[in-house]
């Protein structure tokens, strides 16, 4: 099977409020595949449900190989998970943070040493190894706990909004480091309020009330509603200037 | 006569050891809208607060309506709008609960100034029975503002109100705040987001407690003073590091869809484009353009730097 | 003509309607707050009776004889005593003591009849269980006084040359029951106005709502002020269902006046609404405000107060540090007051070190919360 994610019909309600309504996706290993969609359109909710975090109401979703709903806990062994909100603790240092995670992931302790030597020397952040992880600019810290995310060399990663308020140099820097590990054939899975970072995915999806209206690459779906660029395409789709182009059945 | 709304000069504000604000100045006219533009950490939340006369500097003047923020504070909150950064009403009160509270607050009633947050409110109207906190996050945005608003003040400070908000709802907002400017309400407005410049009369671009630079968009862009290339081609990461790589390229930097390089003096661009094809990539396109703001702030920040 | 209300007291009226809706949209806080009086004097109420039971008595008795049924007889038709074995040796005795069976052990010495005729004295020894020492003290003084008015009885009703009468006043059916009502109110008085007052001041904080509050023309002591006024309309009906359930349900009765135990309550809602304030002051966030509200002044409340030990057993120390809660001094008042019937002349030293505590705290208080956040 060479698909990271494959879901069918999956809904998620909260009473008579249908979150995300039978989305049938399927992303490929090794894409980087932008998750776009307005405020309360159902993204989080969606991300929650793949990261086996919130049970589907109905459907079905297999990610990294493992039914998300029968059997969570193997989905979340191998997959790697960071919010916007900032997900490390500030009152530890640096090399903590990273031994922490590690262990919780049961990677064995003579391996953490070599391995978190070997993610600073690639952050280029070697002397920042004892500093308290609060004391870092916002920048490092967005870097440092995409990083930690993929410690434990899961096969995907999700990133909740990982770039908000984060300045433009860090910004880029942050999408090389999305693009070195997904040439590591880990599979990204991200969203962003950042048209421009759209453009970086392989593909996109576009969600608008708890559907997705669009899933192509930006270039074909730019093409296909003849626009200049991805914010283009998600204004048109999310208020609804023009009809869906992906339809889920 | 000095007309100026908001003046600042010289301000710094320390946390600590942390300086958040390290001497910025700044002059903001009547019924101007104007943009604090960088990242989180940049202090541009700080200096809100000290002109929303919340935070004592630590040196420096400011004035807001041409009074003192330090000595009389208590005579500008009446003319001021705040909205914090982060959702700062009672999620346990209604959305029509929330306005009149705040408006009761400051002497005022929705009714003689519900004009001025009609456009807004109106979108509200369906839900005015709800809870605040059961809105959704562009709703709580519009009630936020309305409830900044309900006093009628002569000047607006909005703390990043679109941050993680989608394109669309942001769009909407920013027409909003373009409706009070023309009523003549002066507006100072942060946003993380670059690409807002240019939806401001002017901007400072905010850096680690300094002002990179001050001035409307197109000054701005003019300052920077040089054009940029747009690149790209068939394998975009490979010809970002390729284009690096080339004694003809200062800088490079993805910028969407395309490559932003900063040509080297005396580069050619069509001997840069027959260099990348040499190297293998196929449709390259490479186009000179004027820089954007994103452009300015990288350049100026590595000026600073 | 109806002038229309000043812009200061419409802004007052608002702000009170607003806290009286977060308090009344918060349904489950709401609940537990009205609930935990009525829970908490039942529970006493009911530990209390099971507590205040009859002591069953196991008796050794190895030569019956008249005389020795007097004695036995007086002490079992009083309430307090019941038999539960008669024990044939003194290591049966001994044996239902250690097993539980029986609290009070009643063991005459042999042939108890004939040396009381021929000496005109004669032993009784009373065994009593001191696991619960309340209890042992209870039942030991109830025992000692009946067997004493039976000696006297047989002695032929002269009485002895010096005899100790015991006579327990104010609590004649020594119920533990007055002594907690107090206590009980106390801690929930405390936790309702200076908890929840923090708590909510500094909610506000947290949110950012009180920034919002901050920038407009609304002065900090009316910010405060309109919190106070629920707050303290929710002790008064914490008060009167303590006071209502304390007298109809457990039938304690107040022995003084009653303006005096609402008077000195009220004072101690006062009191207890400035620490409220005052910790909002000291607190950043809610879990702050709850640590400082629960563990340095609740603690202190339930083990320094005479809640729970008296204050009198208190070593020095502990007794000099008591004198720091202001609820300690609140229910020593609401003990004289309303179970000995004490006049409030009589409690002035408590209500001076009520009020006194009271105003300090909220000078203190109100000075922090300057309308500047630093």
């Amino acid at each position: 099977m060479d698909n990271a994610i494959t879901t069918e019909s999956l809904t998620k309600r909260f009473g008579t409020f249908t979150a995300v309504d039978r989305l049938t996706i399927e992303v490929k290993r090794g894409e980087i595949f932008g998750f776009l969609g307005a405020n309360g359109a159902g993204k989080t909710t969606a991300m929650r449900v793949l990261c086996g975090l919130s049970k589907p109401t109905s459907g079905r979703a297999i990610v990294a190989g493992h039914d998300v709903a029968a059997r969570p806990d193997s989905v979340k062994r191998r997959i790697g998970y960071m919010s916007q909100r900032f997900s490390l603790y500030g009152e530890l240092k640096v090399w903590e943070n990273i031994r922490l995670y590690a262990g919780i992931y049961g990677t064995p302790s003579a391996r953490i040493k070599e391995r978190s030597d070997a993610l600073l020397r690639e952050l280029d952040f070697e002397e920042g190894r004892d500093k308290l992880v609060r004391d870092l600019p916002p920048g490092w810290k967005q870097k440092l706990a995409f990083s930690v995310a993929i410690f434990h060399e899961p096969e995907i990663v999700f990133l909740d909004e990982p770039t908000g308020g984060v300045d433009p140099v860090t910004r880029r820097q942050f999408w090389e480091l999305i693009y070195r590990t997904a040439g590591r054939g880990i599979t990204v899975f991200v969203t962003t309020h950042y048209m421009d970072e759209a453009e970086y995915c392989d593909r996109v999806s576009i969600m608008v009330d708890g559907r997705i209206a669009a899933l192509d690459s930006p270039r074909a779906l730019k093409e296909r509603l003849r626009v200049a660029t991805v914010d283009d395409a998600f204004k048109m789709l999310a208020r609804g200037d023009a009809s869906p182009l992906y339809t889920n059945n | 006569m000095n007309m100026a709304t908001v003046e600042i000069d010289g301000i710094v504000k320390r946390f600590g050891t942390v300086e958040a604000l390290r001497g910025v100045s700044l002059s903001v006219s009547r019924g101007e809208l104007f943009g604090l533009i960088g990242p989180d950490g940049a202090g541009k939340s700080t200096l809100l607060r000290v002109l929303a006369t919340l935070l004592p500097a630590d040196g420096g003047k400011a004035r807001v309506e041409g009074m003192d923020v330090e000595k009389e504070y208590r005579q500008i909150r009446p003319r001021v709008g705040y909205m914090p950064a982060r959702f700062s009403l009672y999620p346990d009160l209604t959305v029509e609960e929330n306005l009149q509270l705040f408006a009761t607050v400051f002497h005022a009633t929705v009714e003689e100034n519900y004009a001025l947050v009609r456009e807004i409110y109106e979108h509200l109207l369906p839900f005015k029975k709800r809870r605040a906190a059961a809105l959704s996050g562009g709703m709580k945005q519009k009630l936020a503002l309305c409830c900044a608003l309900i006093h009628a003040p002569s000047v607006l400070f909005l703390d990043e109100p679109t941050t993680g908000v989608d394109p669309v709802s942001r769009e909407e907002f920013w027409r909003v705040l373009g409706a009070l400017k023309r009523r003549g309400i002066t507006i100072l407005v942060s946003t993380p987001y670059m690409d807002e410049a240019r939806l401001c009369d002017r901007v400072a671009l905010v850096r680690a407690g300094r002002f990179l630079d001050t001035g409307t968009p197109t000054e701005i862009v003019e300052r920077h003073g040089r054009m940029i290339w747009a690149a790209r081609g068939h394998d975009m990461p490979a010809l970002l590091a390729d284009l690096r790589a080339h004694p003809f390229v200062e800088s490079c930097f993805a910028f969407g869809d395309w490559h932003h390089a900063t040509p080297s003096p005396g580069a050619s661009l069509a001997r840069l484009r027959e260099a990348m094809e040499a190297l293998g990539h196929r449709e390259v396109e490479i186009r000179e353009t004027p820089p954007c703001i994103e452009d300015c702030f990288i350049r100026f920040a590595s000026c600073q730097a | 003509m109806k002038r229309p209300p000043s812009p200061a007291a419409r802004l007052f009226r608002a702000f009170t309607l607003k806290e009286f809706r977060h308090i009344f949209r918060d349904k489950r806080t709401l609940l537990v707050l009205l609930g935990m009086p009525v829970v908490q004097i039942v529970l006493f109420g009911f530990a209390i009776t099971t507590e205040a039971r009859e002591a069953r008595v196991v008796l050794l008795s190895p030569s019956p004889g008249a005389a020795e049924r007097r004695v036995t007889d007086r002490l079992l038709s009083s309430d307090y005593f019941e038999l539960s074995a008669v024990a044939s040796s003194p290591s049966a005795v001994e044996r239902a003591l250690r097993r539980g069976e029986a609290d009070v052990a009643l063991v005459f010495e042999p042939a108890f009849d004939e040396r009381l005729a021929r000496d005109g004295k004669a032993r009784v020894q009373l065994v009593v269980d001191a696991t619960n020492p309340g209890l042992a003290a209870q039942f030991s003084g109830h025992a000692s006084a009946i067997i004493a008015a039976a000696a006297v009885e047989l002695a032929g009703g002269a009485p002895p040359p010096l005899a100790a009468e015991t006579r327990l006043l104010h609590n004649p059916g020594m119920k533990a029951a007055y002594n907690f009502v107090p206590g009980v109110a106390g801690f929930i008085l405390m936790l309702v106005c200076a908890m929840m007052t923090s708590v909510s001041i500094v909610r506000e904080k947290e949110n950012g709502t009180m920034d919002m509050l901050l920038v407009s023309p609304a002065r900090p002591w009316m910010i405060i002020a309109a919190k106070l006024v629920p707050y303290f309309t929710l002790s008064c009906v914490n008060l009167a269902t303590i006071l209502l359930l304390s007298v109809g349900v457990l039938g304690v009765p107040v022995a003084g006046s009653p303006g005096g135990v609402v008077a000195v309550s009220l004072l101690f809602i006062l009191v207890s609404l400035s620490i409220g304030i005052f910790v909002s002051t000291v607190a950043r966030d809610q879990v702050v405000a709850m640590l400082v509200s629960g563990m340095v002044l609740m603690m202190p409340v339930v083990l320094l107060s005479g809640l729970i030990f008296p204050v009198e057993n208190m070593p020095p120390l502990l007794e000099w540090l008591s004198r720091l809660i202001p609820a300690r001094w609140y229910i020593a008042a609401m003990k004289k007051i309303m179970i000995e019937g004490a006049p409030l002349h009589l409690v002035t030293g408590e209500i001076l070190a009520l009020a006194a505590t009271g105003a300090a705290l909220l000078l203190l208080g109100l000075k922090k919360f300057n309308d500047r956040v630093t």
